[in-house]
């Protein structure tokens, strides 16, 4: 009888995962004892990194999108649909466009995270921001033409895909103005909901002086309430208000629907053991990435490492074996801190990140990493 | 102000255990959007910073923490939205 591996999501998580997958069961698969069948509801695998280089007109949107027919095993089943609900008891994945619900045996949701602006009145439409192909284009646009003026930097909504990303986002813009001899025609603004500029303190506390000495304003204890394209204005709901000329928010973000209408978790995270990756209260059931609520951040690099955990514990279970692998939080990630120098941290459940000195090779080796992207997510690198 | 039994009732609960800072404090920070002026919130957190951290929001941003409860294996934050 073949068992069925089922994997919801096409992003870095359940790419890696199926790919992984593939290499460890091939045999299994050759006899017909495992499928493995990867659903995602786009054609094409994205690299979501590649925005915040979109916006600076270094990077196109095309070059973090691949099909990903491409990118997965030929070994890995794939079934362009939509996953609406979960039948336990039957082991079923219900579908949008098919007529017959589809089996599992294992499942792992790897559904990511999405964007919800409409939380914030007026955020939408008098906002930009680098969380997608369009936004990061249309904030790309807005830079090109400004003529000087307050940029604000505001992170509305958290958790966020990639906690780096504002910060890099604020040097960035302040170096790449600077470059063009432009800086002082600009006033920043980063603003952050909690009392620090970031929520792990470690970062926070080696990003804070870095604001500063580059004359960057900080507002720290701003949640955004509401936002006035009219007049150009963000209001926090501790009364603080901003006038901008370009406003770049950081959206808030939810999970899957699917989740939430499959009783995994709310918000559309799900409820996991942090170590194992287990759905709380299922059998059968994991979750990685985005969509795992773990307690790192929401990071490829996550999903990446928890990936190859789930790919231990399912080859495991498939052959009958004690899944020991745990993923104790390992989290590596770079932090650009201008257009030509970044940073690095490395941490998990156990240790925190501690940011080195910001150097040109670190840089380099970010961009190298964007590069070879499409090696992890074959499961190569 | 911490003590070891709940001196108010809560109208509405956010049970942020298992999260880590700043978790439990924008998990609060979403239910207080949402619910009315008056209403008291009560915060389940085991992240041993969050009393600090949503005591120094609440003075911060205007609301109030009226009680916060060690209950052992985490605490019973109570924010009233004013």
């Amino acid at each position: 009888m073949t068992e069925h591996i089922a994997i919801v999501g096409g992003g870095t998580g359940g790419t890696v995962l199926a790919n992984t997958l593939a290499e460890k069961l091939g045999a299994e698969i050759a006899a017909d004892k495992v499928e493995i069948t990867l659903f995602n509801d786009g054609e094409d695998h994205v690299y979501k990194p590649v925005w915040l280089y979109v916006a600076f007109g270094q990077r196109e949107p095309a070059d973090g999108r691949r099909p990903l027919r491409e990118v997965v095993d030929e070994r890995v089943t794939i079934r362009h649909d939509y996953v609406v609900d979960i039948d336990y008891d039957r082991k079923e994945l219900e579908l949008v466009d098919a007529i017959d619900p589809a089996p599992y045996d294992k499942l792992v949701v790897a559904t990511g995270a999405q964007l919800d602006p409409e939380r914030v009145p007026g955020l939408a439409d008098g906002s930009h921001h680098f969380y997608g192909e369009d936004g990061a284009q249309a904030l790309r646009d807005e830079l090109l033409t400004m003529d000087g003026g307050h940029i604000v930097l505001s992170v509305v909504g958290t958790p966020h895909m990639c906690p780096a990303a504002p910060l890099e986002f604020t040097f960035m813009v302040d170096d790449w103005l600077r470059e063009r001899g432009r800086r002082d025609e600009f006033d920043i603004t980063y603003t952050y909901p909690i009392m620090r500029v970031h929520g792990n303190e470690h970062i926070a506390e080696w990003a804070d002086p870095r604001l500063r000495e580059r004359d960057i304003g900080v507002e720290t204890v701003f949640n955004a309430e509401a936002v006035d394209p009219k007049s150009e204005t963000i209001t926090s709901m501790e009364g603080t208000k901003l006038e901008y000329d370009l406003l770049v928010a950081i959206p808030p973000h939810t999970g899957s629907d699917f989740v939430e209408s499959a009783g995994l978790g709310d918000g559309g995270w799900v409820d996991v053991d942090q170590h194992t990756l287990e759905a709380t209260g299922f059998e059968d059931v994991y979750a990685i990435g985005d969509a795992a609520q773990t307690g790192v951040p929401k990071a490829g690099s996550a999903a990446h490492y928890q990936a190859n955990v789930v790919a231990q514990r399912l080859a495991s279970e498939v052959r009958g074996q004690p899944a020991a692998a745990v993923y104790g939080g390992k989290t590596i990630c770079f932090i650009e801190t201008g257009m030509d120098d970044a940073t690095f941290v490395e941490f998990d459940y156990e240790r925190p990140p501690e940011p080195s000195e910001p150097t040109q090779a670190m840089h380099w080796s970010k961009l190298a990493y964007n590069e070879s992207y499409w090696l992890t997510a074959r499961g190569l690198l | 102000m911490t003590t070891n039994q709940s001196q108010s009732e809560a109208d509405t609960t956010v049970d942020a255990r298992g999260a880590t800072c700043p978790g439990p404090l924008m998990d609060l920070i979403s239910e207080v959007r949402a619910v009315d002026t008056g209403t008291v919130i009560a915060l389940l957190s085991d992240a041993e910073k969050s009393p600090t951290e949503v005591e120094e929001w609440a003075e911060k941003s205007g609301n109030e923490v009226t009680d916060v409860v060690d209950q052992g294996d985490h605490n019973r934050i109570h924010v009233r939205k004013l």
